[in-house]
């Protein structure tokens, strides 16, 4: 993938009138180094990104709890492949969902975007690095190797229509606006704070994995860890109306609801046919596109007696986390449809696995 | 790049040459050991980046985790600062500074965070030849957690508790000078003249800077059977040759006799003179810095000053050929290329 990327911005993102790169590209000694150069530069304003499957992440576990506290942006790219450990490392998975989205120690939650297609790799990239800024925390885009290592036939990418999203920059207006700043301060109390970067000559501030305050300060305090980190939680519930939204393709007469995210739409979407024609079920469809999940699939899950959720991996990795965010009496209605072979997940597989479900 | 204009300072203030005073290139209070060597290194940093009249709104401050890696606190108090996770600094340092390439970083490791956790990444970053000031604060112990050995403990040394060191150490300058780093020296945090005036030449320098200063440990290793202690670094410390810097901004000429001092230009402009004490040593001799490091770690001695420099090699940013703007404040239209070519990579995907 890199190389590929490297042949692009050699040709693209070269200044025409210096002929000097706009852009930095290196080949890290491993990936607990790159997820930290992406890191030190995300701190020093720069966009920045690196791409990996699922061992490199458990590598970046460290690093992505120290850009989850200290509130620095970054986008990793997991292209997911079967594991655990090597695993088939040439064969495909939704493995790591539930690993990544508390990666590392102690109590943290990551955004993750998850593409379905080509088109939606191209996209939802884009989106990564600008809710990294805006939401100043390293994003996982989560594609997995069926998507990533073959063809895929795509409708040619669309020109983003917006600008980037740099996030909130602590800038001399915003600074007479607010008055004191602080690092960690949540002037706006969406839990997301105003930072400064290295070199552009607005107040500094000590990044730091240790405790601190809201003023960035090395602190123990029992009352200012329980503010920052509660803090975060909010601004991981912000994230909920920024994320990009579940696609839903509501049947008003189906009582079946199916629930699947990335690679495995395709599946669903043959299978969804299968069970109309063949069985006479009616359902409804929602694809997840982020975590955190929208308030779209708490309704989704409320319209349907029944929901499955069908993904590739063997504990319902994402079940897990929908248990953990719907009510109790929601939970009830979810049901699980898995395959894990290191095969692309394939219609037959799921129309059969919800049919046998049904029946019983 | 925007900087305050500081106000004129009272009359009878030392400033610099950036009409800026000491207090700004202070830190806040250390929370070390009274009498740790660290201290005296964060003095040192103080007194050089002001004399180098170093705007400290350029500097960011690096650290990875240990006793060492809480000094960025201690100096420098208005420069950006961040302390990373054990042993990777080296990484967070080179995305930093290939975001903003005119930022002036300066790390500070130990022998731990360097020479265990984080050797893997430190191999690396001398390699690259990242433009960077990377301090060692070098105790031969583990100081947070009790004094346990660290792997640039000599062979033989003895802990407080008995326990004496059996695998031979690290020797961070050896290690540097061979895997590419362009100014490599060592010295004793006691040294406060030589350490002045390698720092001062340190900050003039393009490229990485390995600092590797023994800097003894009050509270765990700086008893008899120990090879860190203050006494033993005291005994033992064998300066190559006499520095003497002259930075760009001075007219000073140095005169000395032929053959006796080894003159270095450097990136900048600023001169070294090296008035040699060891015979005949040439500092940008590779083989010779390695053999001199080689034969006095056999007789138990620290030889100390600027053991290799190479004032031109290509530095990681000059390889990379990057845009002069740093990365980090470039403009929506020069990272975002037009429609144009994005329909042209469409087309050729077709």
């Amino acid at each position: 993938m890199c190389e590929t990327l490297i042949d692009y911005m050699k040709r693209y993102r070269m200044d025409k009138e210096s002929g000097k790169a706009t852009f930095a590209i290196v080949q890290a000694e491993d990936e607990l180094a790159s997820i930290g150069m992406a890191l030190g530069a995300g701190w020093a304003g720069a966009r920045s990104m690196t791409a990996t499957s699922g061992p490199g992440i458990s590598l970046m576990a460290e690093f992505t709890g120290l850009g989850y506290y200290t509130e620095v942006p970054a986008v990793i790219i997991d292209v997911q492949r079967v594991g655990p450990s090597t695993g088939l490392p040439t064969r495909t998975a939704q493995g790591d969902i539930l690993s990544t989205a508390v990666l590392s120690h102690g109590d943290t939650r990551h955004i993750m975007l998850i593409p379905n297609s080509a088109e939606e790799c191209y996209e939802l990239t884009m989106t990564a690095f600008d809710l990294a800024e805006r939401f100043q925390t390293p994003v996982f885009l989560m594609s997995d190797l069926d998507l990533g290592m073959n063809t895929w036939i795509a409708d040619a990418f669309k020109y983003p229509d917006k600008p980037l999203d740099r996030g909130k920059r602590l800038d001399a207006e915003t600074l007479a606006r607010i008055g004191e700043w602080g690092r960690y301060r949540d002037v706006d109390g969406d839990g997301i704070t105003y930072r400064s970067v290295p070199g552009d000559g607005m107040p500094s501030y000590f990044n730091r994995g240790s405790g601190h305050n809201s003023g960035g300060q090395y602190s123990e305090r029992a009352d200012d860890y329980k503010n920052n980190v509660d803090r975060l939680a909010r601004k991981f519930e912000t994230a909920r109306l920024w994320v990009p939204a579940e696609s839903v393709d509501l049947n008003p007469e189906a009582e079946v609801g199916l629930i699947a995210y990335g690679s495995t739409h395709w599946a669903v979407v043959e299978a969804r046919d299968q069970l109309r024609d063949e069985a006479g079920l009616k359902t409804s469809y929602l694809r997840l596109r982020a975590f955190p999940f929208t308030p779209e699939v708490e309704r989704f899950i409320a319209r349907h007696k029944r929901v499955y959720v069908v993904e590739q991996n063997r504990d319902a990795q994402m079940l897990s986390l929908l248990k953990l965010d719907v009510t109790p009496a929601q939970t009830g209605k979810l049901r699980s449809v898995r395959y894990y072979t290191g095969l692309p997940i394939d219609a037959r597989s799921v129309s059969d696995d919800v049919l046998a479900q049904e029946r019983t | 790049m925007a900087t305050e204009t500081p106000a004129a300072p009272a009359a009878g203030r030392k400033t610099n040459r950036i009409n800026l005073e000491v207090p700004l290139y202070r830190g806040g209070k250390s929370t070390l050991c009274a009498g740790c060597g660290h201290n005296a290194i964060s003095e040192r940093i103080v007194e050089a980046y002001f004399e180098m009249g170093v705007d400290p709104n350029r500097v960011i401050k690096l650290s990875g985790i240990g006793c060492s890696s809480k000094s960025p606190a201690y100096f420098l108090g208005t420069a950006h600062g961040f302390n990373a996770v054990h042993g990777r600094m080296p990484a967070v340092a080179t995305g930093a500074v290939l975001a903003n390439k005119h930022l002036c970083p300066i790390g500070v490791s130990g022998d731990g965070d360097t020479g265990a956790i984080g050797a893997g990444h430190f191999v690396h970053l001398m390699r690259r030849n990242i433009p960077i000031i990377y301090i060692v604060e070098n105790n031969g112990c583990y100081g947070l957690t009790k004094g346990q050995m660290s792997p640039t403990a000599d062979l033989g040394s003895r802990l407080k508790n008995g326990v004496v060191a059996d695998l031979p150490p690290i020797d961070l300058c050896a290690l540097a000078i061979q895997l590419g780093a362009s100014f490599v020296a060592r010295s004793f945090s006691g040294d406060k003249k030589q350490l002045a005036s390698l720092l001062r030449a340190a900050i003039a320098h393009r490229g990485t800077v390995l600092l590797d200063v023994i800097s003894p440990c009050v509270t765990f290793n700086d008893h008899e059977g120990s090879t860190k202690s203050y006494a033993y670094a005291k005994d033992h410390d064998d300066p190559l040759s006499e520095m003497t810097f002259v930075p760009f901004f001075d007219e000073i000429t140095v005169d000395y006799e032929p053959g006796t001092t080894q003159e270095v230009t450097m990136h900048d402009g600023s001169r070294l003179y090296l008035k040699k004490i060891e015979e005949g040593y040439n500092a940008r001799d590779k083989v010779a810095a390695l053999g001199l490091l080689h034969d006095t770690a056999q007789k138990g001695i620290f030889a100390t000053g600027l053991l290799y420099i190479e004032p031109d090699r290509e530095s990681f940013t000059d390889l990379l050929n990057l845009v002069d703007t740093p990365l980090s404040m470039l403009p929506e239209a020069a990272v975002r290329p037009s429609r144009e070519v994005l329909d042209q990579i469409m087309e050729q995907l077709r």
